[in-house]
């Protein structure tokens, strides 16, 4: 059993050190810029994806509010600095913004669950875009507010494309790492029991209101770093990115590549964002092989992209494992 | 000082009223039965204890200290553990995980977002202790779904007992068990030590008998009969209510 159990770990410490070769070296084996600016994409809305999935997954609360958090983090960065405030500073208030924003959200979206939860986010992040969209002395309105030029950390310019995929591979890798020691945490560990068992839970002498808002803290904290690191990668913020269809399409991400996982979120990330930016230059229509690819999904694997691989890789190596014996044995198995 | 007092307890859904004015004193260690036909208020009146439910009136108290306004999550912390008729595990995780999470319910490190709790082992021991007082602690490791309802009832009592509590609530214990299964458990039961106090909503009239000394019976919401056992199997008002079937 503990041999296994290491065996596996080994092939886990592999994969990961391959992932981070692969990462690392993305700059020196893709060719040309447009592909490392696809690659910082990627990251930037797998930071997102992630702060979504400790919701929708380890906390069982969807939102479909997360654009307006993602797009009022970067709308603070954009506005403090066209403001004439240097990037430290606007960066802070972004992510203060971000922060409160997302307290707010909680308070009057934690008063219910489920479906309740998924409409009173619905009207917040409307309510958000709405603002973006007609509070037009702070936002411009439709025209959006453009950012000029990037932060240069340590003296390292992040104009430079490779850089900024440099800077969003370290935050990336931060994030993960956040969100991996967070599920294993005892915090985590109550968590994801208010998202199977909330009765239980405060019957055991938990604070379910409580543990889910500082989940939404932790949610929104991802999210207001990916809405800065986006801001600074477009250079430009416009009420399109508040959108619902920019809440649902991050919901995507973590549905599809599964959610309450940690490797889900980023393959979901990968998914959407190699298609909207890579097939759409070959495809005009890229939104229908993306919804194509989602109905594949919900048939094939509706828990999401990676654990049904996991299961659908399991079926085949036990279909195998169980060929050349007789498969007396495998009946045991079978929930 | 008495483990539990209510006095006065009153609960009405709309024009339904579920208890009625229930006054109930149990001492410490004692192991009090609570029956009483379906629909009579038990697990309504177990709720208004655990504080699920708000009382209308009336007030609960625990080792004399009142607790009728403490919110529900804070009572396991004053010494007060319950299970649920309706087995209310988490069923996608290990039985240990059950009971540690039973164990870090009362604990400041279920605030803690940094450390392992799989690798702490303080909560793998503990959990383990609990799970061997109810005969479990060979099958900690097994993933809830792979084990039969007799396992889950008892599973239900270890995280009870993991909390260590001073008063005890148990709902049904013995609900849709086999003899067998049945027989386990009253074990478990049998074996908790006197400085818990334990009351107990039971349908199972042979094994709860043998189990209270004393019993009060509930009919509408209202206490009709309360004492030891010969008294209140011998009250015609409880060959009525209940057992005159």
């Amino acid at each position: 059993m503990i041999e296994i159990f290491s065996a596996t770990n080994k092939l886990r410490f592999i994969a990961l050190a391959i992932a981070l070769v692969a990462l690392i070296s993305l700059p020196f084996w893709v060719s040309g810029i447009y592909y490392i600016n696809v690659g910082s994409q990627i990251l930037f809305f797998a930071v997102f994806a992630l702060g979504l999935n400790i919701l929708v997954g380890y906390a069982g609360l969807v939102s479909l509010g997360h654009a307006g958090l993602f797009g009022i983090s970067a709308y603070a960065t954009a506005y403090m600095l066209q403001q004439g405030f240097g990037h430290t500073t606007a960066v802070a208030v972004a992510l203060v913004i971000g922060l409160a924003s997302m307290a707010l959200f909680a308070v009057l979206s934690l008063r219910s669950s489920g479906i309740g939860f998924i409409m009173i986010t619905l009207a917040l992040g409307q309510i958000l875009w709405g603002l973006a969209y007609r509070w037009i002395s702070v936002t411009d309105g439709d025209n959006g507010i453009p950012v000029r030029g990037r932060p240069a950390p340590f003296g390292y310019s992040l104009t430079d494309p490779v850089n900024f995929y440099y800077a969003s591979l370290i935050i990336f890798i931060v994030a993960v790492a956040m969100v991996f020691i967070f599920v294993r945490s005892p915090f985590g560990a109550a968590l994801m029991g208010t998202r199977d068992q909330p009765r239980r839970m405060n019957a055991l002498g938990y604070h379910v209101w409580m543990i889910r808002f500082y989940a939404c803290l932790f949610s929104g904290l991802l999210t207001a770093v990916s809405g800065i690191l986006f801001v600074y990668y477009t250079n430009f913020i416009s009420p399109q990115t508040l959108a619902l269809t920019s809440s649902a399409e991050v919901l995507l991400m973590v549905i599809s590549g599964g959610p309450g996982t940690l490797l889900g979120p980023i393959v979901g990330a990968t998914l959407v964002v190699v298609i909207k930016t890579v097939v759409s230059g070959f495809i005009e229509r890229w939104n229908f092989l993306l919804g194509a690819i989602f109905v594949a999904i919900v048939i094939l694997v509706p828990e999401g992209i990676v654990p049904g691989s996991i299961r659908l890789w399991r079926l085949i190596v036990r279909k195998r494992a169980a060929a050349p014996p007789a498969p007396a044995a495998t009946t045991e198995r079978t929930p | 000082m008495s483990a539990l007092t209510i006095s006065g307890l009153n609960k009405s859904f709309g024009g339904l009223h579920v208890t009625r004015g229930v006054d109930l004193d149990v001492q410490p260690g004692e192991r009090r039965l609570i029956i009483g036909p379906n629909g009579a208020g038990k697990t309504t009146l177990f709720n208004l204890i655990t504080g699920e439910l708000t009382p209308d009136t009336g007030s609960v108290s625990l080792f004399g200290q009142d607790i009728t306004k403490t919110p529900s999550r804070d009572r396991p912390h004053l010494g007060m553990a319950r299970t649920y008729q309706i087995i209310t595990l988490f069923g996608k995780d290990t039985i240990i995980h059950n009971v540690r999470l039973a164990l870090l319910g009362l604990s400041p490190m279920r605030w803690n977002p940094w450390t392992n709790l799989r690798r702490d082992d303080r909560f793998t021991e503990a959990g383990h202790k609990a799970l061997a007082r109810v005969g479990l602690s060979h099958i900690a490791d097994r993933p809830l779904s792979q084990t039969s309802y007799g396992e889950r009832r008892r599973v239900e009592i270890a995280m009870a007992l993991a909390q260590e509590p001073k008063v005890l609530l148990l709902d049904e214990p013995f609900a849709g068990l086999s003899i067998d299964e049945r027989r386990d458990v009253h074990k478990c039961l049998m074996a908790i030590p006197r400085d818990v106090t334990i009351v107990m909503i039971e349908h199972n009239m042979d094994v709860a008998l043998e189990f209270a000394e004393r019993i009060t019976l509930l009919h509408f919401g209202e206490v009709i009969v309360e004492g030891n056992r010969a008294e209140v199997v011998n009250d015609p008002r409880t060959r009525e209510v209940y057992l005159g079937h």
